[in-house]
């Protein structure tokens, strides 16, 4: 949770003040990973950060190795579903351990 | 040490009159704004507030909060389309497409205008508004969505449209739409007209047909509803007709546009529609969906191909005729992607990442893109296609042996979760998009 750092107030560095901006956002910033990338696409069924408004289960938050096996048993067909095993089949292993562990940090 | 947010450490800093250590709590990726060849604070204009826009503008703001986000939508409310069949079939209200953009400004700190961006100047890194400002940009994301070829079909032209509605931009088309169907008489004929491809929604006039025949299965059950097709195939095909057998017996009929000749003319004074045949085909309401292009402002910004959709880099959505402009969501050639919400959305995030990587100067991530488009065939019966892809020599590409459509074979209780799972979509991309 980055903006909740502790913040030591020291000396003038006006080149990073220039490139504050105003219009400040309120949630977390997100790292440009590869992580990331493959994660955000989760997010218009299972919500930001995994984090579902609605029907679809939330992902945000689970274990790593509870996404990682889930993802791969709707690989392989052990675990079936509606649309999951069309999605999972997409990705390689490596691919499912950096978004298992996207969404286990709660982004 | 007591932790601070963001908006008390700038009060702290507007009281100390100082400008401090802000390197320390400006994310990784900000800092990496001191990097050669990084653009401190740069400034990103998007055009168009829908499902490409909204998405871009947000993650645009979660990757980078240095840069200076101005989203300019002509519209005050977003009326999505995406369940605006729901509207049609009775099971939803128009407030319930409805969706403003409050989470964008307040959560994310993007500057929203509502105007019309009336021309692009690519050269100066200008857009100008009908308000007759200008905004500077160092990156312009262009989301415009569809406009329709009125000189397509004769007989039908924006006019026209508010007595024979196209109901392919949700708001007052889909209320004209709905309000026809209501004073439709039992025993009444529906056509819906579907364009040939590429347009905005490939399954969408068919999951319409489905929600506006469960609409007049209960209220005008004596009715018929006839779908005079452009095409002689269409999206998810085999499972829609497996659940109009199933839900509405008797009531759809599909003609191919080989076999019906497609449409030659429209005389909307007698709502009939003719072929190129000259054969009349007579209705009491009359869906016509008309050939689509990109947007207009993407005509006007000179962002167009000959087909008159927008060619892009489809590793970072850069436009390949103007450099610094971006185009995504429906407007765009994006490959094998469909013109969808879900794929505006996915194309948002890309191309955010693309600018969030180009004013840090670090290197972006290899691109995913994921779609998957959820339809309606009845309340409680769902169906769904989707696609993961990648770019494969510089062409958006559907990942080999992955995706697909729902299987044929599903039981009810299948249908059923994806039934629910399309509203979950709906709730999720809504907040993914404007929250
Ligand atoms: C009936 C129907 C059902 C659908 N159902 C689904 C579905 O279930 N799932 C799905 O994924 N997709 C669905 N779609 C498709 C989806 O609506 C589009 O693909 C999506 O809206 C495209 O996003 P976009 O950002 O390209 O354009 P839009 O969402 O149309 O956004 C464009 C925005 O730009 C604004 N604008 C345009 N020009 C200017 C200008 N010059 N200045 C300022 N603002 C401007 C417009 O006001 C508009 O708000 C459906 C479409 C239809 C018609």
């Amino acid at each position: 949770m980055r903006p909740n750092q502790p913040v030591p107030i020291i000396g003038l560095v006006a080149v990073a003040a220039l490139s504050w901006n105003p219009l400040q956002a309120e949630t977390d910033p997100i790292e440009l990973t590869r992580g990331a990338m493959l994660s955000n696409s989760c997010a218009a069924c299972h919500g930001t950060d995994g984090n579902s408004p609605g029907e679809i289960p939330s992902i945000g938050g689970k274990s790593a190795r509870f996404i990682e096996t889930a993802l791969q048993e709707y690989r392989s067909g052990k675990r079936t579903g509606t649309v999951m095993g069309r999605h999972a089949s997409a990705y390689s292993d490596e691919e499912i351990r950096l978004i298992a562990e996207f969404f286990a940090h709660g982004k | 040490m007591p932790r601070l947010s963001r908006r008390r450490f700038l009060e702290l800093l507007g009281q100390a009159g100082t400008l401090s250590a802000l390197s320390l709590v400006l994310p990784p990726l900000a800092r990496a704004a001191d990097k050669p060849g990084a653009k401190a604070s740069a400034r990103v204009v998007i055009v168009g507030g829908g499902f490409g826009g909204a998405t871009c503008a947000k993650y645009l703001r979660r990757f980078a909060p240095d840069i200076h986000v101005t989203l300019i939508e002509r519209d005050t409310r977003f009326i999505t389309c995406p369940f605006s069949n729901t509207v049609l079939g009775g099971l939803n209200d128009m407030d319930y497409i409805s969706h403003d953009y409050s989470g964008l400004q307040e959560h994310y700190g993007i500057e929203v205008v509502h105007d019309s961006v009336t021309e692009v100047d690519a050269a100066a890194k200008r857009v100008s508004l009908t308000n007759g400002g200008k905004q500077q940009y160092d990156a312009l994301v262009v989301s415009p969505g569809i406009d329709f070829r009125w000189d397509a079909i004769a007989g039908y032209d924006e006019k026209t449209a508010e007595s024979v509605p196209h109901a392919w931009k949700a708001g007052t088309q889909t209320e004209t739409l709905r309000r026809q169907l209501e004073a439709m008489p039992d025993g009444g004929v529906v056509i819906i007209a579907p364009p040939g491809n590429p347009f905005r929604c490939p399954p969408g006039p068919y999951e319409r047909a489905s929600m506006i025949a469960y609409y007049l299965k209960t209220t005008k059950p004596r009715s018929k509803l006839l779908i005079l097709d452009a095409k002689d195939k269409f999206s998810k095909q085999p499972l829609f007709v497996q659940g109009w057998e199933a839900l509405y017996p008797g009531m759809i009929e599909w003609i191919g546009g080989s076999d019906w000749g497609g449409i030659g003319r429209l005389d909307a004074a007698n709502r009939t529609l003719y072929s190129t045949f000259d054969t009349p085909h007579k209705a009491d309401v009359i869906n016509l969906i008309p050939p689509q292009k990109a947007g207009a402002i993407a005509h006007a910004a000179g962002l167009v191909n000959a087909d008159g959709w927008c060619p892009v880099d489809q590793r970072t959505f850069e436009s390949t005729l103007h450099k610094d402009v971006y185009v995504i969501g429906d407007a765009s050639v994006a490959g094998q992607m469909p013109k969808s919400g879900f794929a505006a959305n996915s194309q948002g995030k890309v191309c955010a990442a693309a600018l969030a990587a180009k004013f840090h100067a670090i290197d972006m991530p290899e691109p995913s893109y994921v779609n998957t488009c959820y339809s309606l065939v009845g309340p409680e019966y769902g169906i769904s296609v989707a696609g993961v892809y990648r770019l494969v020599d510089g062409e958006i590409k559907s990942v080999e042996k992955s995706g697909g459509v729902s299987p044929i074979d599903a039981d009810r209780q299948f249908r059923q979760t994806e039934a629910r799972y399309a509203v979950g979509w709906y709730q999720s991309i809504v907040s993914d998009s404007f929250g």
